[in-house]
């Protein structure tokens, strides 16, 4: 077998923010700011589902307790490298340059037209596992075009099982295509636990299946996710080919704002899980390091807080969505068939 | 101008392709080595290298899903389908992928991908290999779907699909792949799509048709005409998505009458659209009901089976005959 089963998992740092590993070489501004991007998802998830009950927003799926694996996967990336995952990986999403307006009109129901082209991002996917091909994809045309760039594509647990899942590691090994697979087991999907998905004991089993490394990492050590995407990413830039990360986390919050897990969660989970928070875990060294003081650290969770509330400021100032644009961007250009509804709705809503 | 098989055509519109494109690839299902299991892809892997014409593992879905990623990404990926029955393990793909990711990314992205899938009856093919699916993808915003009825129009079809910047399904008819020869010129041009055509010119009545069921529409027509029965127009639909309304109205609000014919089943198909359109542009015009001359309500028929249940130009006769009466 030319991949070797991973048994060991990735840590660089314990659960109390203890180093047993090497730190990545990290300039003290560039902690904090990995750090701050932690924080920033923390709370833009909080102010997220609290809008929600407030009926100022559509339903949200909670990111809380996967801060780390999120920006740990998206940190490492180089501007052009591309990323698609789907709605667990929107603080990936913001790391990487999607505007959180992008985000947040498409929670309330917006078209989602903020969606930068530098940031090389797809649109939040919904079906699982159905980014993965397209990164794929993506991965074979910039093999193709000789650029020096790669693709990552995150999924869930929940997502190994399906279909797309496989097909997508199967044509990455296959074509060699420089792309990184990135799954964030945070134990559940919806209430499903990651051991009703697979009874195989780890899905980075899976890379070797498939004739790539699978790499196991602590989820919620942000120094070990970052260096082994890093070293994943970098084989994949180098022309070696695709890698498969497991990333074992915890979902803190509920799956979504409609969802209720004290339906089939028991509660001593969290308190377990809990005293894994990837966020207190990052505070502890860095402020054990002197990197940040606690002073840097009230101000920082002010300066987030501004910022989400600037955010939703102009969301809630933007005018109502023009019903109009939707049937613009179905094709390049409008068909009879599409022209003449439109004008028709136009004409009944007196907009004419 | 060189006399061309359906696939002949296909296969220098390929090569055209490929020779002044290099953002062009083709991929599927033994397209490569093999030339295609009909061989549209002969000779093409040769030609221009395993980078830019290869063989996929056996998965529709990473198919159409990897295709996607290409399009998005720049390049112009041509998608084999071995046959349009199994495109439904990649339906997901295609439906709420391809055909939605412009809008799903408020315009940012596009999906210039053709995907092209073999269908079709009369051939005594295996079940699964007939299925006529245009239906099931004309209810999908976001994707174009053009089906040929001869050499000529495949070529140019195929030319357009590829310089459309959405995704296109061209639905090749297994019959006609190497039925019949046409004069094909060797160079480049198009078919435009969303333009239906009106392949024979009469005044009583309107028989509109795609695909294979063209060559049965005008044989229906020439034997009412050399009866002096009925003076028969024949509209061919050649894009089904979107359709060509325009034409289609004019049609029949010269003559009056109207006959669907499709080799799909009839419930919730490609004639109950074409019907809704001929009431909303024809009805006053309209001397009789539409006529609907269809395959059945099942599965696709059997081979032994299948001529006796495929719209046949007796058939269409008979239809047409029904819109003729007093």
């Amino acid at each position: 077998m030319p991949f070797p089963l991973t048994e060991t998992m990735h840590q660089v740092m314990t659960p109390e923010g203890k180093i047993i590993g090497e730190v990545p070489l990290l300039s003290a501004e560039q902690l904090v700011k990995l750090y701050r991007w932690m924080v920033l998802g923390r709370a833009f998830s909080d102010r997220m589902v609290a809008l929600q009950r407030q009926g100022r927003m559509g339903t949200f799926s909670a990111l809380n307790g996967q801060e780390a694996t999120s920006v740990g996967l998206a940190a490492p990336l180089q501007q052009k490298d591309w990323l698609a995952g789907s709605y667990r990986e929107i603080l990936s999403y913001l790391v990487k340059g999607v505007p959180m307006q992008a985000i947040m009109k498409l929670y309330r129901g917006y078209v989602s037209d903020d969606y930068s082209a530098e940031a090389h991002c797809l649109p939040i996917q919904i079906v699982l596992a159905t980014q993965l091909p397209h990164m794929v994809g993506i991965a074979m045309a910039l093999k193709y075009d000789r650029q020096p760039q790669v693709a990552v594509g995150v999924c869930g647990d929940g997502a190994t099982s399906e279909g797309d899942f496989n097909e997508a590691l199967n044509f990455a090994g296959v074509f060699k295509a420089p792309v990184v697979f990135v799954v964030q087991n945070n134990g559940w999907a919806i209430s499903v636990p990651r051991s009703k998905q697979t009874a195989a004991q780890y899905i980075a089993h899976r890379g070797p299946a498939f004739g790539m490394p699978g790499y196991l990492v602590d989820g919620n050590d942000l120094f070990a996710v970052y260096k082994v995407v890093c070293d994943c990413v970098e084989r994949a830039r180098a022309g070696e080919g695709p890698a498969l990360i497991e990333a074992i986390t915890y979902r803190l919050g509920a799956h979504t704002t409609a969802d209720d897990p004290k339906r089939y969660r028991p509660a001593s989970d969290l308190t377990e899980w809990g005293k894994r928070d990837p966020i207190l875990r990052f505070r502890a060294f860095l402020f054990d390091q002197h990197i940040l003081s606690e002073k840097d650290n009230d101000v920082l969770h002010e300066e987030v807080t501004t910022e989400i509330e600037q955010a939703i400021n102009r969301l809630e100032a933007l005018p109502p969505q023009d019903c109009a644009q939707v049937y613009d961007l179905v094709y390049s250009e409008l068909t009879p068939q599409l022209k003449a509804q439109r004008a028709q709705i136009m004409r009944e809503l007196g907009r004419e | 101008m060189p006399r061309w098989t359906m696939i002949e055509a296909l296969n220098n519109a390929l090569a055209l392709e490929l020779e002044h494109d290099r953002r062009v690839l083709i991929f599927g299902e033994d397209v490569g080595k093999n030339g295609g299991v009909f061989r549209v892809t002969e000779g093409l892997q040769n030609r221009f290298g395993e980078e830019r014409v290869f063989d996929t593992p056996l998965a529709e879905s990473a198919i159409i899903g990897t295709a996607i990623g290409i399009a998005v990404y720049g390049l112009r990926p041509i998608a084999e389908i071995q046959f349009a029955g199994f495109s439904l393990l990649a339906f997901n793909q295609i439906v709420s992928q391809a055909a939605h990711m412009r809008s799903r990314s408020g315009g940012l992205y596009t999906v210039p991908l053709v995907i092209r899938a073999v269908f079709g009856g009369n051939v005594r093919s295996h079940e699964m290999h007939s299925d006529n699916i245009e239906g099931l993808f004309m209810h999908t915003p976001g994707i174009k779907i053009v089906i040929p009825s001869n050499p000529y129009d495949a070529k140019g079809l195929l030319h357009a699909a590829i310089a459309d910047p959405d995704p296109v399904l061209l639905l090749e008819h297994m019959r006609l792949y190497r039925s019949f020869r046409q004069e094909v010129p060797a160079e480049y041009y198009t078919v435009p799509i969303g333009k239906a055509v009106v392949v024979h010119e009469g005044s009583d009545v309107t028989v509109i048709a795609y695909g294979a069921m063209v060559a049965v529409a005008l044989e229906a027509a020439k034997q009412l005409e050399s009866s002096d029965e009925a003076s028969v127009e024949v509209v061919e639909l050649r894009t089904i998505a979107p359709m060509d309304e325009q034409t289609i109205a004019d049609s029949v609000n010269k003559t009056g009458r109207a006959v669907v014919v499709h080799e799909a089943a009839r419930t919730g198909g490609v004639g109950a659209e074409i019907v809704a359109v001929i009431n909303q542009h024809c009805l006053y015009a309209l001397l009789k009901p539409v006529e609907r001359v269809t395959s059945p309500d099942t599965p696709f028929p059997i081979p032994t089976v299948e001529d006796l249940l495929i719209p046949t130009p007796g058939r269409v006769v008979n239809a047409i005959r029904r819109t003729l009466e007093a």
